[in-house]
């Protein structure tokens, strides 16, 4: 078997398939970056566990994963300003997390060098929006590197790491969900592993760095002037590329992904515009842009999500006083989705009808395909949580989701979750939702990465403001939807055994009064627990337990001896009133046409938390 | 800048695989072994699986593209020329969305229920209704089903035999499957999934 921690720690040149993400890892090494941050999140934990798969005496740099992407991205700083070249990843949303922070950094002489990954989710495949994060790049005056394919993503963070340590400043490596995602052949350069300089360089030389009143004026000057640098530097760059088709009528400016389905699109067209696809994407290439558009009639700009290179160009056309007609956003539907081949179809179909002829309208298949949305695994604690403390509340009581696997109970049969928003915010919301209410109970779900990530504060408003609503805290013991990362109350950090925060101390430190703690394998217990906590007039914790099931399954299976075990329906018991399949709902039960109900074997593991949900005890233990 | 064109010839023109099955069914494993697998066969080759939220039970779909002119990881709409499916719904869902008309499907005939199924709000599929929607459009169909299997995580080694047997991706030979699975799988799994596709098809 090929070991992809060898792999990425090989001293000579070498071809292999790998990951974006794993791409970004061997250009990390290869560019003597010392700190990496992170905090999971779609599309980007694979980066970790390329990074795990290093032996940790041989990984070249520290690793962790902090509480928070916002922890994660002082961390990165503090590294960074001490001397070492430093790296912080998350996914899209992680950004508005991080943001109080990373606003700052452009005004920071960061004398190591700092890149910020951003794994953005056109399309929202794993996130609860599509944020285009080019604004806050914009906002904060920090360039943007965006990557199409993996080789790309390896030679942009190449680039990335050198300005920022030649200008001391962040830079962002902008990936989305199927850059990150995407394999293929990458061919590597060597990699000669330097002694580290361990020398702590943080210097005061110039004046401390406190953005103050006119001190704060005086670093955004600096700010824009690095920005400028690099905007000049960005015109005589090789990560912009000029596709020539000789075509002067018309040309397309585009980036990253969309620029990959537009070469799969004009394979199958004749006239095939001029292409400029930028690498630099903010600042954008004053001169080779302004050229470029000179030089066309007509310029489309095919860009995803928001229309933030439209602007800039038409700005510097506008001053240049060109006369070329732009092409941008046209419908609310181009702000909309991910740019695929069959989307970029569309939008240039929109643009320039004739140019790829009519298009065939898709065949409507007459075939309905019934919808499999994500649900629970087999075995779940959520499923019995959400099956028990269903029982505990009326109809018209309020019940708040945060993000995490318990989400997914908004989904029939459970339809525990009425609103969410982003992490942590279940507390605050449900406290503003208990104002003026006296009829409808609220409560508030949240997972227990999330709690530690961004939950205290708004818990804590609940003690100290005085909300009566009823927290029910899900404890998994992982951070299981983004891959099973450990976090604060496990032991277990990235790089080894650490003091456990148990939940329930924190709790008890925030001032709750009233916890509640229960194995959600025992419904019954857990009901009433619900019950008294929601009936209690303060605010109440219940701790909802059980291991994620999915995690433990997989590590029993890794041991010797291990015995797989399933259910089995007694079908002379079994009378039919579907409970199992309906209202506890575990994928693995099978409902047949003549309404017997059998167990799936592929889906099975034998937990037996289905028992009690049967009123004619049909359904036996594992033999 | 780095300047290039667009004219250019095709070597060969693309061959699109689509993958489809539900979370926790092994698809990005049975994707890994045909990339690399194509590989060694000598194409160029591209791909990007489903990561994150859906794998939990949800639909879960892993794009292949081989050839000398593909740029996208992602297949479009109706142009794959072989669905691979590792369930029965999903299969329907395959040749629903990406499955070209004269192609090719080759599928495991498990059953996960959707949940409207289990609600008893929608009626089980057959077999027979994938046979006759692949029949209408001539997409060729395997089916594959092994009720012996020992472990049910090895239904992607079953159908990757039968991807094999019957030739479906072109100029893939037996030793590029048995090097790409050697690169991905070590040991005892090795050796039972090695078995398992050398047996049958």
């Amino acid at each position: 078997m090929k070991h992809m921690g060898t792999m990425l720690m090989r001293e000579g040149p070498f071809e292999e398939i790998v990951m974006g993400n794993t791409a970004l890892v061997r250009a990390m090494i290869e560019a003597g970056t010392r700190v990496v941050t992170s905090y999971p999140g779609s599309p980007t934990p694979e980066i970790a566990t390329a990074i795990r798969s290093i032996p940790r005496g041989d990984r070249p740099f520290y690793f962790e994963f902090s509480t928070n992407e916002k922890v994660a991205t002082e961390v990165a700083f503090g590294a960074a300003i001490n001397g070492h070249l430093s790296t912080v990843f998350f996914k899209s949303v992680g950004l508005n997390v991080a943001s109080d922070t990373f606003v700052q950094l452009s005004y920071m002489n960061i004398l190591g060098g700092m890149v910020v990954v951003l794994g953005d989710d056109p399309g929202a495949n794993s996130s609860q929006n599509e944020q285009d994060n080019r604004h806050f790049a914009h906002m904060s005056y920090t360039p943007v590197l965006e990557p199409s394919n993996p080789l790309e993503v390896y030679l942009f963070y190449k680039e990335a790491a050198s300005l920022a340590r030649r200008y001391h400043m962040p830079i962002i490596l902008r990936l989305t969900t199927h850059v990150c995602h995407a394999k293929e052949k990458v061919a590597f350069s060597a990699f000669t592993p330097l002694q580290p300089d361990d020398t702590p360089r943080f210097n005061v030389v110039g004046g401390p760095q406190i953005p103050l009143t006119e001190e704060a004026l005086g670093k955004k000057r600096e700010a824009l002037r690095k920005l400028e640098e690099v905007g000049r530097t960005a015109n005589e760059s090789n990560l912009n590329q000029l596709v020539d088709n000789r075509n002067r009528r018309r040309g397309i400016i585009t980036m990253g992904l969309p620029y990959l389905s537009l070469m799969d699109v004009l394979e199958k067209v004749s006239e095939k515009p001029d292409i400029l696809k930028l690498g630099f994407v903010h600042p954008v290439p004053r001169k080779i842009v302004e050229a470029f558009v000179k030089s066309h009639d007509e310029v489309k700009i095919l860009e995803e999500l928001d229309d933030i290179l439209e602007k800039d160009v038409k700005s510097l056309a506008y001053d240049a006083g060109l006369k070329t007609r732009i092409l941008g956003k046209t419908d609310p539907e181009t702000w909309i989705g991910e740019y695929t081949a069959d989307k970029v179809q569309d939008v240039l179909n929109d643009t320039w009808p004739d140019m790829l002829g009519a298009r065939h309208p898709a065949a409507v298949l007459p075939e309905v395909v019934l919808a499999r949305p994500p649900q629970m695994c087999p075995g779940c604690g959520h499923r019995s949580a959400f099956h028990a403390i269903k029982k505990a509340l009326s109809g018209q009581d309020i019940t708040v989701a945060d993000i995490g696997c318990h989400t997914l109970g908004y989904l029939p049969p459970y339809e525990m979750g009425q609103v969410m928003m982003c992490m942590g915010a279940s507390p605050g919301i449900g406290s503003g939702l208990s104002l003026f209410n006296t009829s409808r109970k609220v409560v508030v779900f949240m997972g227990d990465s999330t709690f530690f990530h961004a939950g205290l504060p708004g818990i804590l408003n609940a003690v100290f403001n005085q909300h009566p609503i009823t927290l029910i805290l899900m404890e998994n013991g992982t951070t299981a939807m983004t891959g099973h990362q450990d976090h604060a109350a496990v032991g277990e950090n990235f790089n080894g055994p650490t003091d456990k925060v148990p939940v329930r101390k924190v709790l008890e430190g925030l001032g709750v009064k009233h916890i509640y703690e229960v194995d959600t394998y025992q419904q019954s217990r857990l009901t009433e627990r619900v019950e008294t906590a929601v009936n209690n007039p303060e605010f109440s914790v219940v701790i909802a337990r059980h291991p994620c099931m999915l995690k433990f399954t997989r590590e029993a299976r890794r041991k010797p001896g291990y015995q797989a075990k399933q259910v089995h329906i007694d079908q002379k018991l079994c009378n039919q009133t579907h409970t199992c399949v309906a209202a506890f709902g575990c994928p693995t039960f099978t409902r047949h046409t003549d309404g017997k109900v059998t167990i799936n074997p592929d889906l099975c593991i034998g937990d037996g938390s289905c028992l009690q949900t049967c009123p004619t005890r049909a359904i036996e233990k594992p033999g | 800048m780095l300047k290039s064109e667009t004219i250019g010839k095709y070597l060969m023109k693309p061959f699109n695989i689509y993958l489809i099955g539900v979370g926790g069914q092994g698809i990005g494993l049975l994707s890994e072994i045909l990339l690399r697998a194509a590989d060694y066969a000598g194409h160029r080759v591209k791909a990007v699986d489903t990561h994150g939220l859906a794998q939990r039970g949800g639909v879960v779909v892993s794009h292949l593209r081989l050839g000398d002119r593909v740029f996208s990881p992602l297949v479009q709409g109706g142009e794959a020329d072989l669905v691979i499916a590792l369930e029965r719904y999903e299969a329907l869902r395959g040749l629903k969305v990406a499955a070209r008309d004269g192609g090719a499907l080759v599928y495991y005939d498990t059953v996960w229920q959707p949940l409207d199924v289990r609600l008893n709000r929608a009626a089980e599929i057959q077999a027979a209704d994938i046979h006759r929607v692949c029949a209408a459009r001539g997409i060729k169909d395997y089916v594959v089903f092994h009720p012996a299997l020992e472990d049910t995580r090895m239904q992607n080694t079953a159908v990757l035999s039968t991807i094999h047997k019957n030739e479906l991706i072109p100029e893939i030979q037996e030793k590029h499957y048995k090097n790409a699975m050697e690169d991905l799988l070590q040991g005892s799994a090795l050796k039972q999934n090695l078995k398992l596709f050398e047996g049958n098809g």
